[in-house]
């Protein structure tokens, strides 16, 4: 009898259209953070089409997972054929083992830290009662794995915040006058190929001469790896600015003109604006090169973080090292994911166009 | 022995406050190379030594010992396990010139030299067996002769690794082949690749690499400390031939090297260090090496040594694995305490000199009071002895563990491979006495040797 009611059908028509609307608003933060799959099961939740939707599904999720699936199955059954020096290849069941290994040589090391503050504890006590200032000093324990994923991505912010706080005005500057793009191109275009394994002998040979100080403000090893970064990351933010700045709509420059805008109002209220769908995009990619930049500069110069990890298991070449190694892979892979995500989520919401 | 030594160790604990009052720095950074001869800095950190003096340690492995030894210098580290020979090279100003002592000699022995497995199959005929057909030991380069003419008339060089050019596995592997006829090449000022002349070319890889490289086939053999000789065996890609110990019984190894000014500016700090490093030995070597277990599994720790236990248990534990089962005994394989290990003999700083001079990395002559006075500067038995006599009065140790009257010259060797008698006190008369090698007149230059 319901249906009979238009009043009724057109209640919940509205309805409908406005919780597909939601569902389609929700889908972009679905996007972003990578679970695009969510989007279709909501919908044939809310009474869409199922058949079309489970095709969606599948698509987005069940061909994913399959092809994950047939890559462990693979894995797991060509690994232990190849014979190393070290063993077998580790598979995906051994490699899991060292995941927990190392979360317990993270827990080890924690307790030993909490013992050697509760000594300190001790023997402050014991300076107190003899008058003495008590002494407070950090544990001294090897970082482990899950501090060395710390270290890591702290100090790949660190250089790629330095890398933006320099790019972004170089590319302005270069996209707003002809003049400064004549000037900044050529270095551009010879400094971006160069490897980080070339900057960094000369980066910490200059680090170690100029920052001397004893300030303990930053560790030079830290500075040597962020700078690195910076310089090897500085040129995809750079140069997608220039490009973005350079492509205003010439209508909105006239405007300016029109207005009599000053420099300043003029880029805070248009060039940036406009420009910033290109300016993301070249902090991601600038972000992407920076992560790996740093895994590299970390092995070679020996400095904290998951570079050194891996090189101080190769080098310890014991029959869990492969295995460690791998394990370390996977992280550095997914947290490459992550920090693309997160700039991707940042660029989300800052931007409004299309142009992703 | 573990209840009698926490005992100690309480014992210090109590005390140690008062004491950490007059160290000049406590926090301190030193480097180390994953070798098992590191163990007494591992020891002296995890069973408290270091703390016991009030020492806050930070122990960070090294990628190599360029880097380890640049970092002592520049003073990112405050001290290192060190090769012998870099306070002694950096001394006299070969490689980097730097003023470094060292208070403390960390171990004897140690070190072995490995061939890969084509290699000892064809030296194999050339070295006789004993009674039940395992191969006798020690083994000459003689052995090794007639593989390298065979690789140099098919126009191949026979390229050997070492670690460094003035480690003790450069001047072991060099003794071992010059004593087997076989020239390893010399130095000159101008050519620092050390291959004049040479039949053997040597060339430098960092210890934890050494077994890769040769399984990768850039090297046919090398020269390193442990467990890098022993993870060849385990790894079916090596066998080893011979170890230093049956090159020359209970030689000096590792030191721990610290900068001139460090000592002079700590004297508080340093004698800490040393008496940390004095009870991690003696822990080491305590009851005929009941600790060693123990030891092993704290080395196999990824921080420090990181390989597999049974490998660094292979050697550490009194025995060493030659071919793949030949597992023979070599109680004295590592030495930390026992026969004075860690008193800093000047006799094994002029050996070393001795072995730069006889390969031409000291280009011109020098007389004998020359070698004694560079012993005397880089080799401080005064600080060592100063760290014994108060671990003595705190009654940590005995009288009898320490050599308090010699006057810094080990007694006359006779047991080296060569059997040429070493006497520290008679250094030039040593270096003549070479039948390979460069004579106390000879020098260097444009690529061949000159009288």
């Amino acid at each position: 009898m319901t249906t009979l009611d238009p009043d009724f059908d057109a209640a919940r028509e509205q309805r409908r259209a406005r919780l597909f609307t939601r569902i389609n608003k929700a889908d972009a933060w679905f996007k972003v953070l990578g679970l695009s799959w969510i989007t279709p099961v909501l919908k044939a939740i809310a009474g869409d089409n199922p058949r079309a939707q489970v095709g969606e599904v599948w698509r987005l999720l069940g061909v994913p997972l399959l092809a994950i699936l047939a890559f462990m199955l693979m894995w797991g059954t060509l690994a232990p054929k190849v014979q190393t020096s070290l063993g077998a290849i580790p598979g995906p069941l051994q490699v899991w083992e060292q995941v927990e290994n190392l979360t317990s040589d993270h827990i080890r090391q924690m307790d030993r830290a909490n013992d050697f503050y509760a000594r300190q504890d001790e023997r402050n006590a014991d300076r107190i009662a003899n008058n003495q200032e008590p002494r407070f000093r950090t544990f001294t324990g090897a970082p482990t794995f899950y501090q060395q994923i710390q270290t890591s991505i702290v100090t790949v912010f660190f250089g790629f915040v330095v890398g933006t706080a320099i790019a972004v005005p170089l590319g302005i500057m270069a996209g707003l006058s002809p003049t400064a793009n004549a000037a900044i191109n050529p270095l551009v275009q010879i400094f971006k190929p160069v490897s980080p394994l070339a900057w960094l002998p000369i980066v910490s040979i200059v680090v170690s001469a100029v920052y001397t100080t004893q300030d303990g403000w930053f560790d030079k090893s830290f500075l040597i790896s962020a700078i690195t970064v910076t310089l090897c990351s500085l040129w995809p933010t750079l140069i997608n600015t220039a490009l973005g700045v350079a492509s205003i709509d010439k209508d909105l420059v006239n405007v300016s003109k029109v207005l009599k805008m000053g420099t300043w109002a003029k880029i805070t209220k248009l060039v940036l604006p406009s420009s910033l769908p290109l300016i993301f995009t070249g902090l991601r990619l600038s972000l992407g090169v920076g992560w790996m930049v740093l895994i590299a500069a970390e092995m070679l110069a020996q400095n904290p973080g998951l570079g050194k990890f891996i090189w101080d298991e190769f080098q310890n070449g014991s029959s869990q090292s492969l295995a460690k190694i791998m394990v370390a892979v996977f992280v550095i892979g997914i947290i490459g994911y992550l920090l693309d995500r997160v700039m991707f989520a940042i660029q989300s919401m800052f931007t409004f166009s299309n142009n992703r | 022995m573990n209840r009698f030594i926490a005992t100690l160790a309480a014992a210090t604990f109590l005390s140690s406050p008062l004491a950490a009052q007059d160290l000049e720095i406590d926090e301190l950074t030193f480097g180390f190379i994953k070798l098992t001869d590191m163990a007494p800095l591992a020891i002296a950190y995890e069973r408290g030594y270091f703390e016991d003096e009030g020492l806050f340690v930070t122990l960070v492995a090294q990628a190599n010992w360029r880097v380890l030894l640049d970092g002592v210098i520049d003073g990112t580290l405050d001290g290192a396990h060190m090769l012998a020979g870099q306070p002694i090279a950096a001394t006299i100003g070969y490689g980097t010139q730097a003023n470094i002592i060292t208070p403390f000699s960390m171990d004897l022995n140690g070190n072995g030299i490995t061939v890969s497995n084509a290699v000892w199959e064809a030296m194999r005929p050339h070295v006789p067996s004993m009674d039940d057909g395992r191969p006798q030991h020690p083994i000459s380069a003689s052995a090794l002769a007639p593989v390298v003419e065979e690789y140099r008339n098919e126009g191949r060089r026979f390229d050997m690794g070492m670690v460094f050019p003035v480690s003790t596995h450069n001047y072991e592997l060099r003794f071992w082949l010059a004593a087997g006829g076989l020239n390893p090449g010399f130095y000159s000022p101008q050519d620092i690749t050390g291959t004049i002349d040479a039949d053997v070319f040597l060339s430098v890889t960092p210890p934890p690499q050494m077994p890769s490289t040769l399984d990768a086939g850039t090297i046919y053999g090398y020269a390193v400390g442990e467990p890098w000789n022993q993870q060849a065996v385990q790894r079916g890609i090596g066998v080893p031939v011979i170890t230093d110990y049956e090159l020359w019984p209970n030689n000096p190894e590792k030191v721990f090297g610290i900068t001139e000014e460090f000592a002079e500016q700590n004297p508080n700090t340093t004698r800490a260090i040393v008496r940390a490093l004095i009870r991690a030995g003696m822990w080491l070597d305590a009851d005929d090496n009941a600790n060693r277990s123990e030891a092993v599994e704290i080395l196999s720790y990824p921080e420090y040594v990181g390989a597999d236990e049974e490998v660094i248990g292979a050697s550490m534990t009194g025995t060493f694995e030659y071919e793949a089962g030949d597992v023979r005994e070599v109680p004295d394989f590592n030495v930390f305490f026992r026969y004075f290990a860690t008193y800093p003999y000047y006799s094994d700083a002029v050996w070393y000199l001795t072995q730069m001079r006889r390969w031409g990395q000291i280009a011109e002559p020098q007389s004998d009071a020359w070698y004694h006075e560079v012993a005397a500067q880089v080799y401080r038995p005064d600080i060592y002895l100063e760290a014994a006599r108060s671990l003595v009065e705190d009654g940590l140790v005995s009288e009898a563990d320490f050599p308090w009257d010699t006057d810094g010259f080990r007694a006359p060797v006779t047991e080296m491979i060569d059997a040429l008698p070493y006497d520290g006190r008679f250094p030039n008369a040593y270096i003549d006495a070479f039948p390979i090698g460069l004579h106390s007149t000879q020098h260097v230059s444009d690529g061949m040797v000159h009288d």
